[in-house]
């Protein structure tokens, strides 16, 4: 009894020491890598668009970032017979992962991520072999070498993902491929459909101080988020200059900040667990806010009256790529697991439930609703035009404005002090 | 027997430091790797910087972490606030943990006293996790039980944050002053009863200073597992946070160094308190 809370003192301690270990092993691959990564400013400003669709293949990589040059499978093995991911949530349900199972031998086990810190958390500990990385943790995962290159020769399906997905600034550095890409969507404007009255379509309801919905709007919880409050300026202060959410400078992150502090005056709670988001709707202490599509589906399968938007100003969004661990402990599952997961039945099975648009083109064909690539326009690249997808800030500016914008660590601490 | 081990045995006899070393031995290996060896490297690391560039460690040591957690005034209403709520927890449950420590130990009879002490562990059986989560349908200021039942909850926040809080470590408050009530000879109070001390004076002059050790034990206990607490603050805690969730929200940018910054400060503020708790004289009794 008495030393609990020294033990609990020391589990502070303990696992900063374990993320302490695994940077110094990471810190070191990186001074070896190759300075030839690095990108010129005019490659930058193309990628960042990060709709442009326009770059060819191959030359693209983010700004600012220095991939450690570790090792690429040239082959895959047997199976290890099992398989640990870190997951978005509702990624991996037994629908499509037992046939996996059965087929491979690897037995998944999953650890659900709710933001994108939490699974750069997750893979710095080493226990796990894959990830389903979105735009503001891959590049983090690059440059820190903890996860390692894809050969997507060895891939069967590789060839049919679009090409809309393939070698973009947040799954590639300098032409090689850093995972495959599982699927899209946008943030979504989510409300509860008897109190919020008539349907919105612009964001302003959740970052306007004379919002109807005060007390009861939400919010993601994590610094990510201030893209969208910058998203938000971008179309309503455009004397701000600002070109790209995730390229701010100084004074442009204390507009987004100083927005985001009106907006938590109309905020009840911030969610990072979709599930306490689904509570709290359920509940009636949240009817407006940003939200996934997998939320919303859930939330309307359990019968409550939800519905969910894409605003006229546009959205942040995500498109999600699997990634193999550059200290998998079982690579081959990893590969068998990313050529099943593009493979286009799982593809279909895995996008149709979380209600986004599938990486398989091929894919469109086996989803249950017929519609389900129209509904969420995977061809469709001018729809994907005014959504950004998550991307990590750097201080070498993503719309290519040179070093002066404030990286994710300064995001982060400006989210810090947004919550007081 | 075989003359071998009898050997051994007998070498070991005559000298006491080499039992001494196998006994403790592999224990305090234990002890000096892990546990000061951890918080050796969570000192170190607070002394590196990070490079934004790479999002890697750079361990070149300076003071800027430091710097950081004093110039920039959210981390000091973020520390003191943590204080306060360590605080707050510590005072409502110690008040809460003497009388029903006092009727467990003095009052209950043997049988009521085994179903009592069943029913204050039994809590510590359940997840933390789901304990948080009921509270959370409890205090929903929508649909909340509490709204429901008595027509008003303080919603998501400080107050329901120090009220979950108080729940989760009520059972650590009242053991260790439970423990310390039955160490109190009942003849003491006879003896105070005697000389016509009234309960009231006999509870100020007799018990609360032969008591004072356990109080403070527990005091340990809840103010400790509070300062460190970070999870009921994500589940309750509506918009606000504490030292705990600052940490957690800089690994997520690897910034390690400073979160292991940060993590002197409730190690610090718990250097303090065993400090001023043993200059009260009360660890000696324990």
């Amino acid at each position: 009894m008495r030393i609990r809370p020294l033990v609990r003192l020391l589990t502070v301690a303990a696992a900063s020491t374990l993320a302490f270990t695994a940077c110094s092993s990471s810190s070191s691959d990186t001074t070896a890598a190759p300075a030839s990564t690095e990108t010129s400013a005019a490659d930058t400003a193309a990628n960042a668009s990060g709709t442009a669709d326009t770059v060819a293949a191959g030359n693209e990589a983010a700004a600012g970032i220095k991939a450690p040059n570790l090792p690429m499978a040239t082959e895959i093995g047997a199976g290890e017979g099992q398989l640990n991911l870190i997951a978005w949530p509702g990624y991996t349900e037994k629908d499509w992962v037992t046939p996996f199972e059965t087929a491979s031998g690897c037995k998944v086990n999953v650890k659900a991520g709710n933001t994108s810190d939490e699974m750069v958390q997750l893979i710095k500990t080493g226990e796990y072999d894959a990830v389903s990385a979105s735009g503001d943790a891959s590049l983090r995962l690059i440059a820190a070498g903890d996860v390692a290159p894809v050969n997507t020769d060895l891939l069967k399906d590789y060839a049919d993902v679009f090409d809309g997905l393939k070698n973009k600034p947040w799954n590639s550095v300098g032409g090689k491929a850093y995972g495959v890409p599982h699927g899209r969507g946008a943030n979504l404007l989510m409300y509860n459909t008897d109190t919020v009255t008539p349907a919105p379509d612009s964001w302003s309801v959740v970052f306007d101080a004379a919002s109807p919905y005060k007390g009861k709007v939400t919010a993601y919880d994590t610094p990510i988020y201030i893209a969208d409050a910058a998203l938000y300026l971008m179309k309503t202060k455009p004397e701000l200059g600002i070109t790209n959410p995730y390229a701010l400078d100084e004074s442009q992150l204390a507009a987004a900040v100083d927005l985001l502090n009106v907006q938590k005056s109309l905020v009840s709670e911030y969610w990072s667990d979709y599930l306490k988001q689904l509570s709290a709707f359920k509940a009636g202490s949240m009817v407006i806010g940003t939200a996934w599509q997998v939320t919303a589906n859930t939330a309307i399968a359990d019968g409550q009256k939800v519905a969910v938007v894409k605003p006229k100003e546009g959205s942040t969004g995500w498109s999600d790529t699997w990634m193999i661990a550059a200290k998998a402990k079982n690579p081959n599952c990893a590969y068998l697991w990313m050529d099943y997961i593009i493979s286009p039945q799982a593809n279909a099975m895995a996008t149709e439930y979380f209600g986004e648009a599938p990486a398989n083109k091929k894919a469109c064909a086996l989803t249950k609703d017929k519609n389900h690539c129209t509904t969420f326009h995977a061809d469709d690249e001018a729809y994907f035009a005014d959504i950004w997808y998550w991307t990590t800030p750097t201080k070498d500016c993503l719309d290519g404005r040179g070093p002066k914008c404030v990286d994710y660590a300064g995001w982060t601490k400006a989210w810090t002090e947004l919550k007081g | 027997m075989s003359t071998a081990s009898k050997g051994i045995a007998r070498a070991f006899a005559r000298r006491r430091w080499a039992q001494l070393t196998v006994l403790l031995g592999a224990p305090l290996a234990w002890l000096v790797v892990i546990y000061i060896g951890a918080l050796g490297a969570l000192l170190l690391t607070s002394f590196y910087s990070l490079d934004s560039f790479t999002f890697t460690v750079v361990k070149k040591a300076g003071l800027q972490n430091f710097r950081e957690l004093l110039d920039v005034s959210v981390y000091r209403r973020v520390a003191l606030r943590t204080l306060t709520v360590a605080l707050a927890v510590t005072v409502i449950d110690v008040a809460l943990a003497l009388p029903i420590a006092f009727y467990l130990a003095k009052v209950a009879t043997p049988r009521i006293r085994r179903i009592l002490a069943v029913a204050i562990t039994l809590p510590l059986w359940a997840s933390y996790l789901v304990k948080a989560y009921a509270w959370r349908t409890f205090l929903d200021p929508e649909g909340g039980l509490l709204r429901k039942v008595f027509g008003l909850s303080p919603g998501f926040g400080l107050p329901a944050m120090v009220l979950v809080l108080g729940y989760l470590w009520l059972p650590y408050a009242i053991l260790p002053i439970y423990a310390g009530l039955e160490r109190l000879p009942d003849s003491l109070l006879e003896a105070s009863s005697d000389l016509g001390g009234r309960a009231g004076a006999t509870f100020r002059s007799v018990v609360i200073p032969l008591l004072l050790p356990a109080l403070l034990a527990a005091s340990i206990f809840t103010f400790s597992l509070s300062l460190g607490d970070y999870i009921t603050v994500g589940i309750v805690g509506g918009k606000t946070q504490m030292i705990g969730n600052v940490i957690y929200a800089n690994f997520g940018v690897n910034n390690v160094p400073f979160a292991a910054a940060f993590a002197v400060v409730p190690m610090l503020i718990m250097v303090v308190y065993l400090l001023v708790v043993r200059r009260s004289g009360a660890l000696e009794n324990l």
